[in-house]
């Protein structure tokens, strides 16, 4: 399995950390990878400490453990920068992205973090502007494509476009919102 | 023509219901299977599914509503894990007695005190002695492909069966799978027709008669035979599913154990974890095996002893413990089965992964490192152990 990645997302409970790696396998489904997504079972409280997984490879994937040592960290709250461990495990080239107004330089001074390769982008003022609403987690899946390179991104918008069609088949403005803002995630990301 | 699809454990077995569309669900929810009934119910209000759903008050009546149902002659399913298939402990072994072939939907989870919602496999190895037919899944994939089976495999052997996937590790993990088209699924299980039936006047029968010094004893030799031929026909319907889906499904499946001087001896999703360790240790030249268990009842010990024989140490994964002093349950039963061997192998114990506690890759590392120790030394230091857990 040497095309195998892992990825851990941090979030608070209710805010769609489960849902981001549900629709990151999908994604990833859809371009023939082999996945798994997971959440990690703790008390379930709003607002909480939470974290979810992904696994994602070119072969089948039979581990079936927690993720240790994740190449890829997403943090969904830039809050839980101070209160969580946000690097265990990630190794010295891993990936960070974060949520948050800050600048890559600033994080990797106010918090410290030494090595890896942090990304950007401010998910929570484009949900705000594109939906109406605070949910990062749509916005970070095209942050997260343009960091990692692991899909395609045309083609996860277009098969993205097509589920929200689906679901939001009364509220067409939900769906030009999420597309526009998994968009101006992808070109807004920044890294060092 | 297979669909490829990510989906959790449960929802993999509640569309494995849907596609066989029994006609009885009797169903109480509980954590971690909650899901599988609660999808299913959907299905029912949807009009996806003919079946007559009924939310029941507990597990206990989940089973009873379950054996009523069976007995009339109609395809008959429930969910349930842990506490709740505690609960129907003794109406389990009236399925069996009546030999009815229900088929459970299970999830595995740790059993009460002290409470926890995790995986082990305490709850089915409580029931190891009722007769049902019982089999366990690596991950949503074979959750889906047992159930399917579990249909056809119960009423053939006219005895009940549960299928059983890794609480919240595969229940409620999404992964990639591939599902049959619902006519293969309906192709494959047929139409039930029971050879008795409660309500047929042309044939009228007593079902659940007392049966005193006289007849009880004939009865329970029969359901022992029952089981014992029950082997035979898992093997014949496995087979044909396994040309149906291109996946191969036997009693236990062998994974690099041909030339292995090592094996594990596992149940469930944990043999997939193992798997990568031993793809790890085979590329440095070490020769190491897995053995995984699917069809945990009836026991295969021929079959295993066969296998196991030709390899000189072996270590037995229990995700329960008997708490009887003697290892856990899979450990007795191997032990047993290669008890009159001429040649018997070296054998350790290893209670693994309680209450959830993540069973990692460095945990089956050291299992094999164990097991290179005994074969260095042809000693065993310790025959049973804990694996993973502070002291």
């Amino acid at each position: 399995m040497g095309n195998l990645v892992e990825i851990r997302w941090h979030g608070r409970g209710g805010q769609g950390a489960k849902t981001a790696a549900l629709l990151f396998a999908d994604a990833a489904l859809n371009e023939g990878k082999n996945v798994q997504a997971f959440p990690e079972y703790g008390p379930e409280r709003m607002g909480a400490p939470v974290q979810s997984f992904n696994r994602i490879s070119d072969d089948p994937i039979n581990i079936r453990c927690g993720i240790e040592s994740p190449q890829v960290v997403v943090v969904l709250d830039p809050t839980l920068m101070n209160i969580v461990d946000v690097t265990a495990g990630l190794p010295e080239d891993g990936i960070l992205l974060i949520n948050t107004s800050e600048e890559p330089s600033e994080v990797r001074k106010d918090k410290s973090v030494s090595g890896r390769r942090i990304f950007t982008v401010n998910a929570s003022l484009i949900s705000k502007e594109s939906i109406g609403r605070d949910i990062p987690n749509t916005p970070m899946l095209g942050a997260l494509i343009k960091a990692t390179g692991l899909i395609n991104y045309e083609r996860m918008l277009k098969d993205t476009k097509a589920k929200l069609e689906k679901k939001f088949k009364s509220k067409p403005e939900m769906i030009d919102g999420n597309i526009k803002a998994i968009q101006r995630a992808y070109e807004e990301v920044k890294s060092e | 023509m297979s669909k490829i699809v990510a989906k959790t454990g449960n929802e993999s077995m509640a569309e494995a219901m849907r596609q066989i569309n029994p006609d009885v669900v009797a169903a109480y929810p509980i954590t971690p299977s909650t899901e599988i009934v609660q999808i299913f119910s959907s299905y029912v209000a949807d009009g996806l599914v003919d079946t007559e759903f009924l939310a029941v008050e507990s597990e206990h009546s989940a089973m009873s509503a379950c054996i009523g149902s069976a007995a009339t002659g109609a395809r008959t399913m429930t969910c349930t894990a842990s506490q709740g298939l505690a609960l129907m402990w003794e109406m389990l072994y009236i399925a069996t007695g009546l030999r009815l072939p229900i088929v459970i939907a299970g999830v595995n989870r740790a059993l009460s005190a002290p409470i926890n919602i995790h995986c082990d496999h305490s709850d089915t190895m409580g029931i190891r002695d009722s007769g049902w037919i019982q089999i366990y899944s690596e991950n949503a994939q074979e959750g889906y492909d047992n159930l399917i089976q579990a249909v056809k495999i119960a009423e053939e052997c006219c005895l009940p069966a549960i299928v059983t996937t890794d609480g919240f590790i595969i229940s409620h993990g999404m992964e990639s799978m591939k599902l049959l088209e619902d006519k293969e699924v309906q192709d494959f299980i047929g139409d039930y027709k029971a050879p008795y039936t409660l309500i047929n006047p042309q044939k009228p029968i007593t079902v659940g008669a007392l049966d005193f010094t006289d007849y009880y004893f004939e009865h329970r030799r029969s359901t022992a035979e029952a089981v014992l031929q029950a082997k035979d026909k898992i093997i014949k319907v496995s087979q044909e599913y396994s040309h149906l889906s291109q996946r191969k499904y036997e009693l236990f499946e062998e994974y690099r154990l041909d030339d292995a001087q090592m094996a594990i001896v596992v149940l469930g999703s944990t043999a997939g974890t193992a798997k990568v360790v031993i793809d790890e240790l085979r590329s440095k030249g070490i020769k190491a095996g897995l053995l995984k268990i699917r069809v945990y009842r009836p026991f295969p010990a021929e079959e295993l002893a066969i296998v196991l024989s030709k390899i000189p140490a072996v270590a037995i994964l229990d995700r329960a413990d008997s708490l009887s002093t003697m290892g856990g349950p899979v450990f007795i039963d191997i032990k047993s089965a290669l008890y009159n061997l001429e040649k018997r192998s070296k054998l350790i114990n290893y209670i693994y992964g309680l209450g959830g506690r993540d069973t990692t890759l460095h945990h089956i590392r050291e299992v094999y490192q164990d097991l290179q120790n005994i074969l260095d030394t042809g000693k065993i230091a310790q025959s049973i152990k804990y694996l993973g857990v502070r002291e």
